[in-house]
C-alpha cells in the first residue's frame, strides 16, 4: 500500500509545490485561523460559564420560551443569535455545539492515532504477513463506509456521544496506520537502525525509541489535517440523525433542524453551519502551515 | 510481474471476502428486519413465520454459508422491504450515482483547473488568494449545509418571487442535476486546484516553456497550450481516485436533494435491516475502492519496476 501511497508521492512529489510560496519555510503563524481554534477551545471549556442560556432551556420556563419562538437575529441582547422552534437561544446552542466537536474529535482522533500508529508501526517494520494483514484490513476500513459504521453501532448500542465516537475511531485509524507504515518502511533501512539491530537492541525498542520518534512529525500533520475531516464527519452523522439524540447541541443537528425553517427562520441553519465552515477552514489552513513548516516534503497529503 | 498482479488480485479478493464476511455478521448479529416488517401488534407467531420465510431461523453458519454461496454470483436475495432482488435495485440505483459522480468530477475539473492555472500564473497575487479560498470553502463547508444554502438561494426564493428557479430534490432533467453536482463537485475541488496550481508552476519554469516564450509564442498560448496540457497528468490521476470515492455514493447529498443513488439505498437498507440491500450496496462500493486501488497499483507497477520489491 505505501508502496502506491509512495508511488503517487514521486509522481506528484516533483509537482506539489502545493500553496507554498517560495521563501516561506517558517512562515508565520497564521493567526486568524489559530483564533479560531483558540475560539473554539474556550467555548468548549467554559460552555457553561459563558453561554447566555442552557442549551435545553433549563433556565427558563416552558412558558418563557413559548413567548420568543423563533426570534429573529441581532433584535434582543438576549438572544443575539436569535432562538429556535423551542424558544432556545441559537448562540447557547453554539457554544455548546463546540463542546461536543471538541470532545468527539479529540477521543475520536486521539483512539484513532493511538490504534493507527501502533499497527502502522508493527507493520511497516515487520513486513510480511503482519503487514499483508494489517494492510488488507486498512483496505477493507477505508472501503466501509463511515455511514455503515455508524448506523449499526447507533443500532447495537442506542444513541450516544461515545457511539459516534467509536464509529469515527473505527474508520480513522486506517488512515494514520497507512501513513505511518509508509514512513517506517523508507526509515527501516536506514543506518541508525541497522546499526540499532547490530548493537542488539530489541525489536519492541527500536520500533519505539528509534523509528516512533521520526514518525512524529508526520504525524502531527496528518493530525492537523485529519481534525477537519473528523468535525466534518461528526457534523454530517449529526445532521442524518445518526448518532447524537437529536436535542442534543451539535451543529449538525441543528442545521438539520433549521432544514424545513430555512426559508422563514434561515438564522436556525445558517448560523452553525459558518461555525462548521470556519473551524473546518482554521483546522485546513492550520494543518497546511504546519505541513510546510515541519517538513515541507509532505505536501502531498 | 505477472507473478505480482496475481498476488494483488489474490488479495483484493482476500479483503473483499473479509469485506463481506464483516457485513453479514455485524448485520445479523445485531438483529433481524422482522421487528420492522411487522406492525408492533403482531404475535410471537406471526414473527416466528415470517423468520422462518426469510431463511433468518437457521443457525448463524447456514445462513453464511448460503449467503456466500450465492454472494459470488452476484446474486444477494431478495430485499426484505421491496421484495425484488436485491442486485436488480443496485443495479437500478447504480446509473445515477455514476451519473452524478461522473458530473461532479467534470464540473470540478472544469472550474477547478481554469482556477490553479490562474493562481499559477498570478502567483502571490489577490488571484491566487482568491482561488486558493475558493478551493478551501468548497473542502470545508459541510456538503449539507451548502446545499441548503443553494436549495434556498436558487430554488426556494426565485419559486417564491415566481423566478425561474432550478429543482431542489429528485431526478429528472438535466436541471435537476446541477445543485448536486455543484455541492458534490464543490467539496473535491480543492486537490484540483491544488495540483494544477502546483504542476503549471513546476511546468512554467521548465526549459521548453521558456523556449516556447523566446519564439515569441503569445503568452496565452504559452500558458493554455504548451503549459497547461503538461499540467493536466497529475490532475487526471486525482481526478481518477476521486471518482472511484464518489462511485461509493455520497450519502449526505443524496439524502439532502433525494437523489436516488446507492448512498441513499444503503442508508434506508440499513435503517430498514435489509440485509440483502445493504450487502450489495456495500459489496458494490467495495470492489469500486479495491478495484481502483488494484489498478493504480499495478499501473504504478508498470511505470516504476522498484515497487515490484
Amino acid at each position: 500500500m505505501a508502496t502506491r501511497v509512495e508511488a503517487v508521492g514521486t509522481a506528484l512529489g516533483r509537482v506539489s509545490r502545493l500553496w507554498r510560496r517560495p521563501a516561506r519555510r517558517g512562515a508565520r503563524i497564521p493567526y486568524v485561523p489559530s483564533a479560531i481554534v483558540g475560539l473554539l477551545l474556550f467555548c468548549a471549556i467554559f460552555a457553561n460559564v459563558i453561554s447566555p442560556h442552557h442549551p435545553r432551556g433549563a433556565d427558563e420556563t416552558q412558558r418563557e420560551r413559548v413567548v420568543k419562538t423563533l426570534v429573529p437575529p441581532f433584535q434582543s441582547w438576549d438572544n443575539i443569535l436569535g432562538t429556535d422552534r423551542k424558544g432556545l437561544d441559537i448562540l447557547s446552542r453554539m457554544i455548546h455545539g463546540a463542546r461536543t466537536s471538541a470532545i468527539i474529535s479529540l477521543i475520536a482522533l486521539g483512539s484513532g492515532v493511538t490504534v493507527g500508529t501502533v499497527l502502522g508501526l508493527v507493520a511497516g517494520y515487520r513486513g510480511g504477513w503482519v503487514d499483508a494483514v494489517i494492510m488488507r484490513l486498512v483496505d477493507a476500513a477505508l472501503a466501509f463506509p463511515l455511514i455503515l459504521v455508524a448506523l449499526l453501532i447507533v443500532v447495537v448500542l442506542g444513541p450516544g456521544i461515545q457511539n459516534i465516537i467509536l464509529a469515527i475511531a473505527a474508520t480513522v485509524w486506517a488512515r494514520f496506520a497507512r501513513q505511518v507504515r509508509g514512513e517506517v518502511l523508507s526509515l527501516k533501512g536506514r543506518e541508525f537502525v541497522t546499526l540499532a539491530k547490530i548493537a542488539g537492541v530489541p525489536e519492541h525498542q527500536i520500533i519505539i525509541k528509534h523509528i516512533f520518534p521520526n514518525v512524529v512529525n508526520t504525524l502531527l500533520i496528518v493530525i492537523s489535517l485529519q481534525v477537519g475531516q473528523v468535525i466534518l464527519t461528526e457534523a454530517s452523522l449529526s445532521f442524518l440523525g445518526l448518532g447524537l439524540p437529536p436535542g442534543d447541541p451539535a451543529w449538525g443537528i441543528m442545521v438539520a433542524e433549521g432544514r424545513n425553517f430555512v426559508i422563514d427562520a434561515w438564522w436556525m441553519s445558517l448560523f452553525p453551519g459558518i461555525a462548521i465552515t470556519m473551524v473546518v477552514l482554521a483546522f485546513n489552513f492550520f494543518g497546511d502551515w504546519l505541513r510546510d513548516t515541519l517538513d515541507p516534503k509532505l505536501r502531498r497529503i | 510481474m505477472q507473478r505480482y498482479i496475481l498476488f494483488r488480485i489474490l488479495q483484493a479478493v482476500v479483503a473483499l471476502w473479509m469485506l463481506s464476511t464483516v457485513v453479514f455478521f455485524i448485520l445479523h448479529v445485531t438483529g433481524d428486519p422482522v421487528a420492522y416488517l411487522l406492525p408492533p401488534d403482531a404475535t410471537a407467531g406471526q414473527e416466528e413465520d415470517l423468520r422462518r420465510s426469510l431463511g433468518l431461523d437457521r443457525p448463524l453458519y447456514v445462513q453464511y454459508g448460503i449467503f456466500m454461496g450465492n454472494a459470488w454470483t452476484g446474486d444477494f436475495g431478495k430485499s426484505t422491504t421491496k421484495g425484488t432482488l436485491a442486485l436488480d435495485l443496485l443495479l437500478e440505483r447504480l446509473p445515477n450515482t455514476i451519473q452524478l459522480a461522473l458530473a461532479s468530477i467534470a464540473f470540478c475539473i472544469f472550474i477547478g483547473l481554469p482556477l490553479g492555472v490562474i493562481a499559477a500564473i498570478k502567483k502571490d497575487s489577490i488571484w491566487d488568494t482568491v482561488a486558493k479560498f475558493i478551493a478551501l470553502a468548497g473542502q470545508s463547508a459541510p456538503q449539507f449545509w451548502l446545499a441548503i444554502l443553494l436549495i434556498i438561494l436558487l430554488g426556494a426564493m426565485p419559486a417564491e418571487r415566481g423566478l425561474p428557479a432550478l429543482p431542489t430534490f429528485g431526478k429528472g432533467g438535466i436541471e435537476h442535476l446541477i445543485l448536486p453536482t455543484v455541492v458534490l463537485g464543490w467539496s473535491i475541488m480543492a486537490g484540483v486546484v491544488r495540483l494544477t496550481r502546483s504542476a503549471m508552476l513546476e511546468v512554467l519554469d521548465s526549459e521548453y516553456v521558456k523556449f516556447a516564450r523566446v519564439k515569441g509564442l503569445s503568452e496565452r498560448m504559452v500558458v493554455w497550450k504548451h503549459a497547461a496540457k503538461n499540467a493536466v497528468i497529475p490532475v487526471l490521476t486525482f481526478s481518477g481516485l476521486a471518482l472511484g470515492g464518489l462511485l461509493n455514493g455520497s450519502v449526505v447529498v443524496e439524502v439532502v436533494f433525494a437523489w436516488p443513488g446507492v448512498g441513499r439505498m444503503l442508508l434506508d437498507g440499513v435503517v430498514q435491516r435489509d440485509f440483502p440491500v445493504v450487502e450489495a450496496a456495500i459489496l458494490a462500493s467495495g470492489v469500486f475502492y479495491i478495484s481502483l486501488a488494484l489498478l493504480v497499483d499495478i499501473l504504478y507497477a508498470y511505470a516504476d519496476p522498484r515497487i515490484r520489491l
